[in-house]
């Protein structure tokens, strides 16, 4: 079987500061981290080499060169390579750019079973990435996938809805888009760390390498215009009543006429 | 001169932190509470390739170096010493002897299980009359047709009862003293072979310590390591590496209980404001961070010498000595910082001072480090 997962390095959220004036992310001296629902992608592709040990694992990425780290990370995990997208003609892409790079450099590898992509990147939370990606390849997508499994023949997995799942089964070739409760993604180990930066493990593809116009990729193959970026003003914090129902709805009802709503 | 990690040693570092962040942290206090060794975190690390670092490929190992082992211990350390002296008994007190006077036969056989985490590792040296003076050791080794038989008993011996593998010293000329001493390969199932008893310490409580006994252990010719007479040698040569690892033990000790210092003064308030706004506890933290960082540097320092394959031994000794006194320095100031919670069980403070004082003690005491640098400087 042969699995493509595609991965971003992101700024980890849970540090980045929001420039109080600009409303921009202040991104100086954040670390980068793979992005937790392309690490469950990777963790899910992991366990079907765990079970099926001639499973070949490519991770991919598009970014600058200092992507790489995400494709070391990924080897050093377990994934046979990584291919880094890298070139001044991609950068500025939106997602409609950055699905047609990838997608191109999916076909060029050629042959695949199952593409796995993480629902969303937590420094973009668009989720069109991968489904775009799909769409361009022309194969059936799953996304929002919470639990898979593989079996004989057919792929069977759980889509996350609001209010529950769905079951949706299918054949490869198939994209899957993942949610990082799917699993829980192991550690590196230290000789895949050793493998990763000793072994020529990571591939660098540039434009000249994929068969794809100049005007389809980067910024001039980007419809998205960005207006306006802000600081989405904070929500009240909820509160929980206690008490009897009675007392429930009588601290209820006082509430809402405190706010003029009733 | 450089000092930074190269990315190989930081992805290292990164590994063992988040791996101690959410493996070991959150059962060290139950650990030392209940005196146990921890040995899901052995099997976790052995799945992670975790227990064979500084091993070649060849032999099972991860082909990293010294300095990516103390990195490890280090990390380890920062929340669980009894960890992070499982990893370095095993790896500098177990695997390295092997791997630098053993047979090929030998390395196939045992380092390579113990490589890969299969089987765990221990050294046995110390006896109840030969701690520093290791030339008074009474175990015998007297050799019948293809085997020794071994009588005698060790004690303290770190990994005991829990390891397969123990590299065991016994005198096979006792007339001849330090030139008489031999090192074997001992397998914990070898018939003769048993555990005495279980140390109750002051600190890293759930590191297994104990005496191990031999009752007409027989251990067949081919499990002697180096040669008949070099045990010495050998086991002098072991224990500089080993300070290494204990000298990154001492390091990650400290610096686990610096960040809760920096932590908690920040938080704990008095006199309507944070305690770390007085400047007499700020000047003490800046000397606690000071020998940190000097600490480390000679860690590191001592560490990639014997990665570079250059003499490491009056490094490591000065390395160790200037860490664990380091390490028993901060984890003292930082319980006075925390004050009557830190003399509590509530905080973590009071187990890192209880761990740290080992450190000036196990693998040659402070002044053992001080005769190892006194003996090169006076050579």
């Amino acid at each position: 079987m042969k699995i493509i997962v595609c991965i971003k390095q992101v700024p980890d959220t849970n540090e980045v500061k929001i420039d109080p004036v600009k409303g921009t992310l202040i991104r100086e001296g954040v670390p980068s981290i793979l992005n937790p629902d392309d690490k469950a992608a990777l963790e899910e592709a992991l366990r079907v080499k765990d079970q099926h040990p001639d499973t070949h694992i490519t991770v991919m990425t598009m970014g600058p060169p200092q992507a790489e780290e995400v494709l070391i990370e990924g080897v050093a995990m377990g994934a046979d390579e990584g291919i880094l997208l890298s070139d001044r003609a991609f950068s500025g892409a939106d997602t409609w750019a950055t699905s047609n790079t990838l997608a191109k450099a999916i076909e060029k590898i050629g042959r695949y079973d199952i593409i796995f992509c993480g629902r969303q990147a937590i420094d973009g939370d668009t989720a069109q990435v991968g489904p775009q990606i799909g769409e361009r390849l022309g194969i059936p997508q799953v996304s929002y996938v919470e639990k898979f499994y593989l079996e004989e023949g057919k792929i069977r997995v759980h889509r996350a809805l609001e209010d529950g799942y769905e079951v949706i089964e299918g054949q490869s070739p198939i994209l899957l888009t993942t949610i990082k409760e799917l699993n829980e993604a192991r550690y590196p180990s230290i000789p895949g760390i050793m493998r990763a930066y000793r072994e020529d493990c990571i591939k660098v593809w540039t434009y000249e390498d994929l068969d794809i116009p100049s005007t389809d990729i980067g910024l001039d193959g980007s419809p998205t215009q960005v207006k306006r970026s802000f600081t989405p003003e904070q929500k009240g914090a909820g509160e929980m009543l206690e008490g009897t129902t009675d007392e429930k709805v009588g601290s209820l009802v006082q509430k809402l006429q405190e706010k003029n709503l009733i | 001169m450089n000092f930074n990690l190269s990315k190989e040693h930081k992805m290292i570092q990164k590994t063992f932190a988040s791996f101690t962040k959410n493996e070991v942290e959150p059962i060290a206090a139950e650990v030392d509470e209940n005196e146990r060794f921890p040995s899901e975190t052995v099997e976790k690390m052995k799945r992670f390739g975790m227990m064979g670092i500084a091993v070649p490929r060849e032999y099972g190992g991860a082909g990293a170096d010294e300095l990516a082992y103390a990195l490890a211990v280090e990390e380890l350390s920062k929340a669980c010493a009894t960890t992070g002296v499982i990893l370095s008994a095993h790896s500098s007190l177990g695997c390295w002897p092997i791997l630098k006077f053993g047979t090929e036969a030998q390395k196939e056989k045992y380092l390579k299980p113990m490589a890969s985490g299969e089987k765990l590792g221990a050294f046995g040296l110390t006896e109840p009359n030969a701690g520093t003076d290791a030339a008074s050791q009474q175990t015998v080794a007297v050799l019948e047709g293809d085997h020794y038989r071994i009588n005698g008993s060790k004690i303290f011996i770190t990994n005991g009862g829990e390891a397969d593998t123990y590299i065991i010293f016994a005198m096979t000329e006792p007339s001849k003293g330090l030139k008489g001493i031999t090192a074997f390969i001992v397998e914990s199932d070898t018939p003769g072979f048993t555990i005495g008893k279980k140390e109750k310490k002051l600190g890293i409580k759930g590191s297994a310590t104990t005496e191990l006994v031999f009752k007409n252990m027989m251990i067949p010719k081919e499990n002697l390591l180096g040669k008949e007479g070099k045990g010495f040698k050998i086991a002098m040569q072991t224990l500089d590496g080993g300070r290494i690892g204990i000298a990154a033990q001492a390091l990650g000790i400290a610096e686990g209980a610096m960040e809760k210092t920096v932590q908690y003064v920040k938080e704990r308030e008095q006199f309507n404001r944070p305690i770390g706004k007085f400047q007499g506890l700020q000047f003490m933290m800046a000397d606690m961070e000071t020998q940190i960082q000097a600490a480390k540097l000679m860690v590191y320092q001592a560490a990639a010498a014997k990665a570079e394959g250059k003499p490491y031994g009056k490094l490591a000794a000065m390395a160790k000595l200037y860490a664990s006194e380091t390490a028993m320095e901060v984890t003292t100031k930082a319980v006075q910082l925390h004050g009557g919670y830190g003399y509590t069980s509530d905080y973590p403070i009071e187990r890192m001072m209880r761990d740290a004082k080992i450190t000036e003690i196990y693998e040659g005491t402070s002044e053992v480090q001080k005769m190892v640098v006194a003996a090169d400087i006076l050579r």
